[in-house]
């Protein structure tokens, strides 16, 4: 029965607000012609110069990279390398002659590159302690570090872990003309690292002979312990601060200590100058050029299609029913 | 999967044959037929649920219950009590149909089927079996099975069984949390419900007692305007009649009042101080709310109980002081309870579509971990011989005094626990935080629905309800609407229109006039009444009946209004008339503002105020409706001691009966009012006249006698009786009512329609009516060609059946050759048990999907999507089983808002509820799902690039923490807001185009080729993401975090960015969430990485950028080309929204296509 409500309920019609109507005023983008054209021919027009630029910038990096590994194996033992590497008897040092090709400015970067080795291997990059290189009173906490955990006597061993123990430890030497190039070794590594995550209270006590060095201080392994991404990477040796001119020949004395040969690595010594792009790397540039291309040639496209088939925006004719009136409902 | 199961099931009770009466029972003869209330649904075939067979059933309601006397003197009805004995009896009934009723009752019931009640004895009858006590739960969980219950249910889900895998793998904790408010929210109503009070006998007096604790047996006692507790056997009422009145809204939505009786043995007993003893023994527990069986042994007697014995719970007791009954059915046997079982728990197509696509993510990611593994496997034989002293393997362990492997268990191992890391490296592939998102984006979804003012009902001052929280985006992809018609579609108003009186047509006027209500008013005492409702009327027939006597019109119309009041079986309480049927009421009401107000009815004489003249008239016999004559009659005495038959009843019925050679011109000119009428949608009703001589009329009575005391096949001798009474009826004239339609129907009902929306009306008026309100209400068009089925024979409707199918599959055809003619069937109810008794389903269902509009149709199964709209509870079922359930709450009953997944107050919401926020919801919806698909596999691919490149040792560059932020901070906002708040189109839009509604329906926001598309897009920007990056930095010093770092930016900014592409509206909120998402991130991996110098070098920004653009081109080229060549629709209306009303002016012929084409004409 209807009959009318006595008292006037409160209506509980819903306030009205922009937000619940759903009525907030919008910009209501439409992908129309003009922008995706200009939206090409604008990317375009930004990536070929960057490209252009950037391989400008790589190709202006000049780069030695000379592959040691099996040239420093004296030639009777090249058939049983891991023997020679394995003999601490065996005089390890070698002798590697570098020609500069182009004028390279200081600093100059020293790499060394190891191929094949996975330092993003799961098993290696966990294998390590933050907690005990951050500071002394971590020195107990070896448990993530094994295998190389405790020592088997059982005391821990400092730094612990797969990463601090498969330190690279070859060395280099340079000269050109007999003259020694000084090699800062000095920040090699970044300041954060330095800083907040290597104490310089941690001494490297299983690790070194000798006076202790805080490891702080010790920026090659700090370097080190930044593991890689990819399993063929550089990491800084230091730097040379003077220029080199064209065709000159610098002397490395190479002690080849490390060995690669037991799991088939490779060994690089990498001498580079860098531009604000880095290292030498084409890659960019030429993904940029060819994406700025394509992108030119989208728009191109567009343009023509558009001029061949064009139609006019919000015409209700286009509409699938008014295009074919009864067969919109299948 | 859809369910396969039949939208309403016929019930499997078969109708009664009259044919095959079992023998009398010992009782009989007995003198006073049952009272043949509920009769009328005793023969209905049907479920509860068709709307079909009730509103049938509805029309014989009409004419059926109320006060009759067999057969008094002339002029004497009080008389006839005392001559009928000791008994009070009163209510006998010609009782057409009360044999099958009291065949029906007196049915032996078996005892193993029986339920013994001891009436008044709790104990007794709770002594051999526990019945179940009157509590009620209707909450899916309780505490104890909350947990094991919400696992099975969430389980559903495949993903959620993935996530168990991963959860035990992980150890993720979940919380699905939204269930149980739900279910504690039911919980804390049927608190409520349960402890309601009742009066219980006990000791002598009744006292108050919880509903829960009531038992079956107990003695209740309910008074005026209580609700019953449960469903109970009437013993006596505070009529000495034994009559009550319940009103059944909250049951079957009727508004109606509807009369029960007490048994007349046990009426004249006072509980309180002489105990009624015996036992009713009565049929178990069922959800049919129409019918009761059951017998009562009582002093030795034994007496039959039916449907009109009884009252159920959910009812209220109306009119009627108190009413006592015996508790026969308590707690969940109640027959409300039975019917209301739980509301099946849906899911939203999309979601189901949604499980498909994560099995085949979850094959990827099998697939992708296999790889791994295997090729790990390789890996570790190839390098075999350097592992032991590898420095970044390092296989022996030296620390121990004998070497011995560590952490290594030899290849296969390794390969297994590969294969198991890497399914934890690479769970993000299955969207996990989707199903939260989700949850999350259908409460804020359901919130703006809410909250549209579009959907506030004013009338009822009511808003749509989201009933259920998981099916929103369902809204977008109905292809089927069923809908119940009265009360749905139409006001369930009844008012009367126009009339034909003896051939002349007489249209009420728009305006009543204040002038005439005055005249409608009946002294009563001291005050003056006025009917309650007001009635249009004709000021030409106010006019002729004020003027006086003397024309032979005059006595027509006298005459005619003299039947509506007298021929009906109203109660009347102080001009408020209560009656079963509406159209009765309406016809009473209209009478009465004509100044003829039935002011009294009792069993024996009715009180008239005729224009102000009080007059009272004897009604001397009854002949109630039956659905064979579809008609009744009352022979009344007329003060002026003529006798006269009234009769009134369906016009095909009535047209045979007349005596057209009487008056042929009104015979005529009334059948063409009729079909005026009909063709107006408006019901129609032929009333008849004929003056009894005292012959006629002792012949009449003394054959009547005879009848109602035959032994066998009584129904049929006095419909036999009834029928020769009334023949050479003179024609008094015709009356029409309209139900009117709710606003914006016929509106509502094109626009559905231009949506490609099936549009099912259910209903179970006349045929000729059913079309006429089709055509009003815009469902049938001029230029559609109709399917009529109404055949009466098995065979006839065989083969209309199979005409239609090949008229069908002609039409199927024309689309091909010149486009379609949109079909419409048309077909009546006792086809359609022909049709359904003969297994014909199939067929019918092939010939019904095959047209746009069925009429007056049951709903056989279905795969597509449907939604189901209906007020009463008997569409409960129906809207339980669509897909979409939509309760209109209105002035019925709760039932149907109940079962509901959405409420809401008129069906015109129906359009902005589908059109505008289904749309949305959908849109919205699938674009999260791909996006969040999308998103966690470019996050997975990249991963996955990564571990090629670590000799299959599953390390990752981007650090674990970013994993786990990912879906979590980096990105989850944007696709949560993007959910809730992106629209497409504008509402103004969605609804000027209803067919741009067709994108959901055809699955274009979500389908495979929109999936497999994506992944393929997926994998291209996850490798423009790892290798600009990698080649970039190839040979140099990066490390791994750093690199990491640039991956984990990459992949946010670029899974950002693409979302931002596909953002239709860019209000501040996308801003602020898009762009801050970014910077969080930003923040996040600083935090993350602690190197707070993060090495910003202009290769870094080079990569991004590069990043962003190599990976977005394909996308970004694909979608401008083809929204500009191969425009979707979608994409069209989103430019005449930007080209604002430059089309609407040109175009004008052009919007007028959508209407015609919909229409599916072609001239």
């Amino acid at each position: 029965m209807d009959s009318p409500s006595p008292a006037r309920r409160h209506s509980k019609k819903p306030k009205y607000s922009k937000f619940t109507q759903q009525e907030l005023p919008a910009c209501k983008p439409i992908l129309s012609p003009g922008w995706v054209i200009t939206t090409f021919a604008f990317i375009g027009l930004i990536f070929i110069p960057v490209g252009l630029a950037s391989l400008f910038a790589s190709q202006k990096v000049v780069e030695i990279v000379d592959r040691y590994d099996v040239a420093c194996v004296p030639e009777h033992l090249q058939d049983d390398k891991l023997a020679y590497i394995q003999n601490s008897t065996e005089d390890k040092t070698c002798t590697r002659k570098l020609k500069v090709p182009r004028l390279m400015r200081s600093p100059i970067f020293i790499y060394y590159e190891l191929e094949n080795f996975y330092q993003n291997h799961r098993r290696y990059v966990k294998s390590r302690s933050d907690k005990q290189l951050r500071g002394k009173e971590g020195e107990g906490d070896t448990e993530s570090c094994s295998p190389e955990a405790k020592t088997s006597n059982g005391s821990v061993i400092v730094p612990c872990g797969l990463i601090a123990w498969s330190m690279f430890n070859d060395t280099y030497g340079f000269s050109i003309n007999s003259k020694v190039l000084d090699v800062n070794k000095k920040d090699i590594a970044w300041n954060s690292d330095k800083y907040h995550k290597f104490g310089s209270d941690v001494y490297p006590k299983n690790f070194q002979s000798g006076p202790l060095i805080g490891l702080s201080e010790q920026e090659d392994l700090i370097v080190w312990m930044r593991t890689a991404a990819l399993p063929t990477f550089r990491k800084l040796y230091g730097k040379i601060e003077v220029d080199l001119e064209p065709n000159e020949e610098i002397m490395v004395t190479i002690h080849n200590n490390y060995n690669t040969y037991s799991f088939g690595g490779k060994k690089r010594l990498v001498l580079s100058t860098t531009s604000w792009i880095g290292g030498k790397n084409d890659f960019l540039g030429m993904a940029y050029l060819t994406f700025g291309g394509l992108s030119l040639l989208i728009a191109a496209t567009f343009i023509l299609i558009h001029l061949i088939r064009p139609r006019s925006l919000g015409d209700p004719s286009y509409l699938s029913w008014n295009k074919n009136p009864v067969g919109y409902s299948n | 999967m859809a369910f396969v199961r039949p939208l309403l099931d016929p019930s499997p009770r078969p109708p009664p044959v009259p044919g095959s009466l079992p023998p009398p029972s010992a009782d009989l003869p007995r003198p006073i037929a049952e009272p043949p209330i509920g009769s009328d649904l005793s023969q209905n075939p049907f479920d509860s649920s068709s709307r079909l067979s009730n509103a049938s059933a509805r029309l014989r309601v009409d004419y059926n219950s109320g006060d009759r006397v067999l057969f008094p003197e002339p002029g004497s009805a009080d008389s006839f009590r005392r001559v009928s004995g000791s008994r009070t009896a009163v209510r006998h009934g010609s009782g057409a149909e009360s044999d099958r009723f009291g065949v029906a009752s007196l049915r032996e019931i078996s005892d193993e089927d029986a339920r013994f009640v001891y009436i008044g004895d709790p104990a007794r009858t709770n002594e051999r079996f526990q019945f179940t006590g009157n509590s009620i739960r209707t909450g899916k969980y309780s505490v104890f099975t909350f947990i094991p219950r919400n696992l099975f249910e969430q389980f559903h889900r495949v993903a959620y069984i993935y996530f168990l895998i991963i959860a035990i793998l992980n150890q993720l904790p979940s919380s699905p949390s939204s269930d149980g408010y739900e279910d504690w929210r039911r919980h804390r109503a049927d608190r409520i419900e349960n402890n309601r009070t009742a009066y219980v006998l006990s000791d002598g007096e009744f006292r108050p007692k919880l509903w829960k604790d009531v038992r079956v047996g107990e003695i209740i006692r309910v008074r005026s305007n209580e609700s019953l507790p449960c469903d109970m056997v009437l013993l006596s009422t505070s009529d000495p009649t034994g009559v009550a009145y319940v009103q059944t809204i909250n049951l079957d939505g009727e508004s109606n009042l509807k009369t029960r009786y007490a048994k007349q043995e046990t009426l004249s007993k006072v509980p309180e101080k002489d105990p009624v003893t015996g036992v009713i023994r009565c049929e178990q527990p069922n959800r049919n709310i129409y019918g009761f069986h059951a017998n009562m042994d009582i002093q030795g007697k034994k007496v039959s109980l039916g449907a009109s014995n009884i009252v159920l719970r959910g009812c209220e007791i109306k009119n009627t002081a108190w009413v006592v009954g015996v508790a026969v059915y308590a707690g969940r046997e109640t027959k409300v309870m039975l019917n209301s079982s739980g509301a099946p728990s849906k899911r939203s197509r999309l979601e189901t579509h949604m499980n498909r696509e994560t099995m085949l993510l979850a094959f990827i990611l099998v697939a992708m971990c296999s790889i791994v593994s295997i090729f790990a496997g390789i890996w570790l034989r190839n390098h075999k011989d350097e592992l032991d002293y590898s420095p970044y393997f390092r296989k022996k362990d030296f620390s121990e005094k004998e070497e011995e492997n560590y952490n290594y268990d030899g290849i296969g191992a390794e390969v297994a626990y590969r294969f198991l890391m890497s399914i934890i490296v690479f769970q993000i592939m299955i969207p996990i935080s989707l199903y939260i998102s989700m949850e999350l984006v259908r409460l804020g979804q359901a919130y703006l629905m809410i909250q549209d003012r579009n959907l506030f009902d004013e009338t009822t001052n009511s808003r749509l309800q989201c009933r259920a929280l998981n099916i929103n985006e369902d809204l977008g992809q109905i292809k089927y609407v069923f809908s119940d018609k009265t009360g749905t579609l139409t006001q369930n108003k009844m008012e009367f229109q126009c009339a034909s009186i003896s051939g002349v047509d007489y249209q009420a006027e728009m305006d009543p006039l204040s002038a005439d209500h005055a005249d409608c008013s009946v002294r009563v005492g001291d005050q003056f009444w006025r009917p309650k409702m007001r009635v249009n009327v004709n000021t030409d027939l106010v006019k002729l009946l004020r003027s006086g006597h003397g024309r032979e019109e005059r006595k027509y119309v006298y005459d005619f209004f003299l039947a509506l009041s007298a021929c009906n079986t109203i109660n009347s309480k102080l001009i408020d008339y209560q009656g079963e049927s509406p159209d009765e009421q309406a016809l009473v009401y209209a009478a009465a503002a004509y100044g003829f107000v039935l002011v009294e009815r009792t069993s024996g004489h009715i009180v008239v105020d005729i224009l102000g003249n009080r007059q009272r008239f004897d009604i001397l016999g009854l002949h109630e409706f039956d659905s064979d004559r579809k008609r009744m009659s009352v022979i009344v005495g007329c003060p002026d001691k003529t006798v006269k038959l009234f009769v009134k009843g369906a016009d095909n019925s009535m047209l045979g009966v007349l005596e057209e050679s009487l008056d042929l011109d009104v015979v005529q000119a009334t059948k063409n009012h009729l079909h005026a009428y009909s063709s107006l949608g408006l019901r129609t009703l032929v009333v008849g006249i004929r003056e009894l001589t005292g012959g006629e009329f002792h012949e009449w009575k003394s054959s009547y006698e005879r009848a109602s005391t035959t032994l066998f096949g009584r129904s049929k001798a006095l419909r036999l009786v009834a029928s020769n009474v009334e023949s050479h009826l003179h024609i008094l004239g015709a009356s029409g009512i309209e139900d009117k339609l709710q606003d914006g129907v016929p509106e509502a009902i094109e626009s559905l329609r231009e949506a490609g929306i099936k549009v099912w009306v259910l209903t179970g008026d006349k045929q000729e009516t059913a079309i006429s309100i089709g055509f009003s209400c815009k469902l049938l068009t001029t230029n559609m060609d109709q399917i009529v089925i109404n055949s009466h024979s098995k065979e006839a409707c065989r083969r209309s059946l199979e005409d239609a199918m090949a008229m069908s599959r002609k039409h199927l055809q024309m689309v091909h050759d010149a486009g379609r003619i949109s079909l419409a069937l048309i077909i009546d109810g006792t086809s359609l048990v022909h049709i359904l008794e003969n297994e014909l389903e199939e067929e019918l269902f092939k010939v019904a999907t095959a047209c746009d509009v069925v009429l007056c149709c049951r709903v056989s199964r279905t795969e597509d999507m449907t939604l189901a709209i209906g007020d009463g509870a008997n569409d409960v079922s129906m809207i339980q089983m669509a897909d979409v359930g939509i309760g209109i709450s209105g002035q019925e009953g709760r039932q149907a808002v109940m079962a509901s997944d959405f409420a809401m107050g008129q069906f015109r919401f129906l359009v902005p509820l589908l059109l505008v926020h289904g749309h949305w919801n959908y849109q919205r919806m699938s674009y999260m799902i791909v996006y969040n698909f999308y998103r966690n596999a470019v996050f997975v691919f990249v991963l996955f690039w990564y571990i090629l490149y670590t000799g299959f040792s599953l390390s990752t560059a981007i650090t674990e923490w970013s994993s786990v932020l990912y879906s979590i901070i980096y990105t989850a906002l944007p696709t949560i807001v993007v959910g809730i708040l992106d629209k497409d189109l504008s509402r103004k839009t969605l609804l000027k185009y209803p067919q741009l509604y067709g994108a959901g329906q055809r699955e274009e926001g979500y389908n495979l080729n929109v999936f497999l598309l994506t992944m393929v897009d997926t994998i291209w920007q996850s490798a423009a993401i790892y290798f600009i990056p990698y080649l970039a930095y190839r040979n140099s010093t990066v490390d791994g975090s750093s690199i990491g770092n640039i991956w984990t930016l990459g992949v946010v900014i670029l899974v950002n960015v693409h979302l931002a592409m596909d953002l239709f509206r860019w209000t501040w909120i996308s801003h602020v969430v898009i762009w801050g998402c970014i910077v969080a991130t930003w923040i996040c991996v600083i935090v993350i990485d602690s190197s707070l110098s993060c090495p910003a070098s202009a290769l870094f920004w080079l990569c991004l950028l590069g990043i962003l653009v190599v990976g977005m081109i394909p996308r970004f080229a694909l979608k401008s080309f083809r929204g500009y060549f191969f425009p979707s629709d979608i994409r069209i209306g989103r430019e005449l929204e930007k080209a604002g009303g430059y089309y609407e002016a040109v175009a004008g012929s052009i919007e007028m296509r959508p209407v015609v084409g919909a229409g599916g004409a072609r001239s």
